[in-house]
């Protein structure tokens, strides 16, 4: 399982790579909208299986929602709740 | 109503770097045999059923709903139409809604597919006051 940093790293490696944003992912925050960042449907698929790829995951087709895949925050939350990230809970207590 | 364009080439370039989990994911077998019919035109097929999806999903306002690609697929008829076939998630939605057809049509050229769709729902019920 990843820790949130190294999560959002790869997260955002996979949106470099995948995502055919008209910005570079390096001055988006984790809030901005991708689709408006250029990232289109099709696009979205590349990110979606580049992201199972490298966490080891699959989305269900309950989360093939385009607010799952919207920002890197939504991304990193879909992820956690697929237990592919620690949660904020794991963290705390190693804290 | 929905539309939905797709640049071909992204459609090639996945099929590269995924390669069949792409293809399982997206596409039914169905629409996988028909596109691979032709070996110089499985992206164009594949990015024109693509569109299709797409264009469903809007017009059906899907995009929250949480369905599967394989849950909207085009189906080649005999006569060389293409129909919409609905599945799982998708066609409960669909249903739901009140949708009664859905009529589609796709197109290729150059670098680009694009597929439109016309939902026809059912009327609403109109209820007249007891008078």
């Amino acid at each position: 399982m990843k820790s949130t940093e190294q999560a959002e790293t790869e997260i955002r490696a996979v949106l470099r790579d995948h995502g055919r944003l008209a910005q570079d992912i390096a001055t988006l925050t984790s809030d901005a909208d991708l689709y408006q960042a250029g990232m289109t449907s099709h696009a979205s698929v590349n990110v979606m299986l580049a992201l199972e790829g490298k966490f080891d995951v699959e989305f269900p087709d309950r989360m093939l929602k385009r607010s799952v895949f919207a920002s890197v925050d939504a991304i990193r939350g879909a992820l956690t709740e697929l237990g592919a990230i620690e949660g904020a809970d794991a963290q705390v207590a190693q804290a | 109503m929905g539309f939905d364009l797709v640049q071909i080439s992204t459609v090639a370039q996945s099929l590269e770097q995924f390669g069949a989990v792409y293809e399982r994911r997206i596409f039914t077998d169905g629409e996988s045999r028909y596109a691979r019919s032709s070996s110089t035109l499985v992206a164009q097929r594949l990015a024109a059923r693509f569109a299709a999806k797409e264009a469903v999903m809007k017009a059906l306002q899907l995009a929250e709903t949480g369905v599967g690609w394989r849950d909207i697929e085009v189906v080649k008829q005999g006569s060389g139409d293409c129909e919409v076939a609905l599945h799982g998630r998708a066609a409960e939605a669909a249903q739901a809604a009140g949708a009664q057809q859905i009529q589609l049509s796709m197109s290729h050229d150059g670098d680009y597919a694009g597929a439109s769709v016309c939902v026809v729902f059912a009327p609403p019920e109109t209820v007249f006051p007891d008078s």
